[in-house]
């Protein structure tokens, strides 16, 4: 266990490594920060003057020491544009980000499990197809769509529902459940198939043969079994949720991390930017060495294996 | 002589019989024949592929010819207003929406197959390479695909678009980069269980060289898979090549790529909700028989890997 423990936590290191440098290096890509920043009929000691102002005249690998130094010590520099720490714009908004995310795993998880256990049992039937319909249809439908048709009805016809801020709960619903439309197809054929696994398996023909209550079975026996791989793509979804809570965060006008992302790359705030890819690698990182953990926890397989 | 008939009969039927038993070619077309899935998606995804292509023939305008005096003119079903120079309508520069539409067809139908092919190409060399070498070289190949997984994908898309420009290009490389490494990961755990085989000790016996054993022995196993993640690939990326474009950060105005239709119908979409609805159908239409095709294309070339 212990060497398993250490192997991971050594490649997640060099991972969160890695993914710094490449956040960092992003928008500067684009060459010439200064000349950018200085504005467009900068004259060529103003630039000089910028580049000098915002320590751009460093040699690029001094930067970088200085930025990831900063945010071992929580500090991630100060943005270009209002000036404020980054630290303190980003900790403003992630609850948003954070609570659209895990809503979003609520909805996909409460209508993909149950669809995924019906379809599993009655595999090829009309409940089978119905769930595979609505997989499909999450697959295809472009979330951007889906989120104006949201608010065309439950917004602007039906008047039930706020369509943007986030001041209530409710402000969360159609964000939500749009964003959880598109995890959903996962989980519910992940669902699936993990439990026609297990439901071929000896030892649910022999708790069946026992004459125990089926829908315990089904419960207690079989999902336990199927819902491991759930776990393992739980984290990774969330992590891919929070990365991918740009669009959404725009229409819903959410003041989340994604929308922020988003305004400072419009803006080339590259402290803005290269703070959040890395924030959001790193809590995809921390997420699956988690769910490795746990998985290793309840499976006894992996953890020796 | 019942007897002399009975025999040829049976003769007959034997020979029918060996003639009946299909080779793999013959089979996988009669399961194409009989899916479906693949023959809608298929028949689907063609009919936006020849809109695409003879657009320039088919299309009633000029994707960029502006008329203000001819804003906003609703579809051909308005009874009040709709009229059938415009079947679809005009936009809100009074362009016609249909031409459009056929336009950004090639847009993302470009988009999303080069999307696709260029970062199966990477990704499959990338997985076989670890999955046939194994050892340091795999152990690099995992840490390449962590690292992968681990970046937010949009919004590194997002800024290397504000970086580079949203040309169709630099699109299609940037997406790209996207989406390689669930190929290599398919491909390499693929690489793992194949490379044990006797023809391959067979071909490393023979000398055959390692570029080549990949080329000829590997490449032809993997294929398949290759194939239905590239045409299940394709379609998320004409998704996010969408969404880039519906942002801002895309296809560039005036290009007629249908995220751009949807952002610029949308200040409208309260009067006027098919400005949003014809794109964001074209789009659901497009990806949904691409999905489609690729299941499709899985079933019938490996149907015992569904499920």
């Amino acid at each position: 266990m212990a060497k398993f423990l250490l192997h991971r936590l050594y490649i997640a290191i060099l991972v969160a490594i890695t993914v710094s440098v490449i956040a960092f290096g992003l928008l500067r890509l684009s060459g010439d920060l200064a000349a950018e920043l200085a504005g467009e009929d900068a004259s060529e000691e103003e630039i000089a003057l910028t580049a000098k102002q915002y320590g751009l005249d460093r040699p690029l690998y001094i930067q970088y020491f200085d930025w990831a130094g900063g945010a071992l010590t929580g500090d991630l520099g100060r943005s270009l544009f209002t000036n404020e720490p980054v630290v303190e714009m980003i900790f403003e908004r992630i609850g948003v980000t954070v609570k659209l995310a895990l809503y979003a795993i609520f909805v996909s998880l409460v209508v993909a499990i149950p669809l995924g256990v019906m379809a599993s049992v009655r595999p090829n039937t009309l409940i089978d197809r119905f769930s595979l319909g609505i997989a499909v249809f999450g697959q295809a439908i472009p979330n951007f769509y889906f989120a104006l048709l949201l608010i065309l009805l439950f917004g602007v016809k039906l008047r039930w529902l706020p369509i943007s801020g986030n001041d209530s709960f409710a402000h969360f619903i159609l964000p939500a459940f749009t964003l959880g439309l598109g995890a959903m197809p996962q989980f519910m054929r992940l669902t699936r198939s993990g439990m026609l696994d297990v439901l071929d398996s000896d030892f649910i023909r022999t708790a069946r043969a026992k004459g125990l209550n089926p829908r315990r079975v089904l419960f207690k026996h079989a999902l336990r079994n199927a819902v491991l791989p759930i776990v393992s793509l739980m984290a990774v979804v969330l992590g891919f949720l929070l990365g991918g809570t740009v669009i959404i965060e725009s229409i819903f006008a959410l003041n989340g991390v994604g929308f922020l992302a988003f305004e400072s790359i419009m803006r080339q705030d590259f402290p803005v930017v290269q703070s959040i890819v890395f924030i959001l690698s790193l809590s995809y990182i921390v997420l699956t060495l988690l769910s490795d953990l746990i998985n290793a926890q309840l499976d006894p397989r992996i953890r020796l294996g | 002589m019942p007897d002399a008939i009975q025999s040829r009969d049976i003769e007959d039927q034997v020979d029918e019989f060996e003639v009946a038993v299909p080779s793999p070619p013959e089979l996988m077309k009669r399961r194409a024949k009989s899916h479906r899935g693949f023959i809608i998606g298929g028949s689907v995804v063609i009919f936006f592929l020849l809109v695409a292509v003879f657009a320039p023939v088919l299309a009633p305008f000029d994707p960029y010819d502006q008329d203000l005096t001819r804003r906003l003119i609703p579809p051909v079903w308005d009874a009040a207003k709709g009229t059938w120079e415009h079947p679809f309508g005009t936009d809100a520069l009074g362009r016609d929406y249909l031409t459009r539409l056929m336009y950004g067809a090639q847009i993302s139908l470009m988009i999303g197959f080069f999307a696709a092919a260029v970062s199966a190409i990477v990704g499959s060399c990338i997985g076989m390479i670890g999955g046939y070498f194994g050892g340091r070289i795999d152990n690099f190949v995992m840490y390449l695909i962590n690292v992968k997984l681990a970046l937010p994908g949009l919004l590194v898309a997002l800024s290397l678009v504000s970086v580079f420009g949203g040309s169709i290009l630099a699109l299609i490389l940037i997406l790209s980069f996207l989406f390689w490494d669930r190929y290599a990961v398919v491909t390499r755990s693929v690489t793992q269980q194949i490379r044990v085989n006797d023809y391959i000790t067979a071909a490393q016996a023979l000398g055959t060289s390692r570029t080549r054993i990949i080329i000829s022995e590997v490449l032809p196993n993997v294929m398949n898979q290759i194939i239905v993640i590239a045409s299940l690939e394709m379609a998320v990326a004409i998704i996010v090549e969408a969404a880039l474009s519906f942002l801002g950060l895309g296809v560039q105005p005036p290009t007629p790529s249908w995220g751009l239709l949807l952002s610029e119908g949308r200040s409208y979409m309260f009067f006027m909700p098919y400005l949003i609805n014809f794109p964001g159908l074209a789009i659901f239409f497009l990806v949904i028989s691409i999905n489609m095709m690729g299941d499709g294309i899985r079933d019938i070339t490996a149907p015992e890997g569904r499920n």
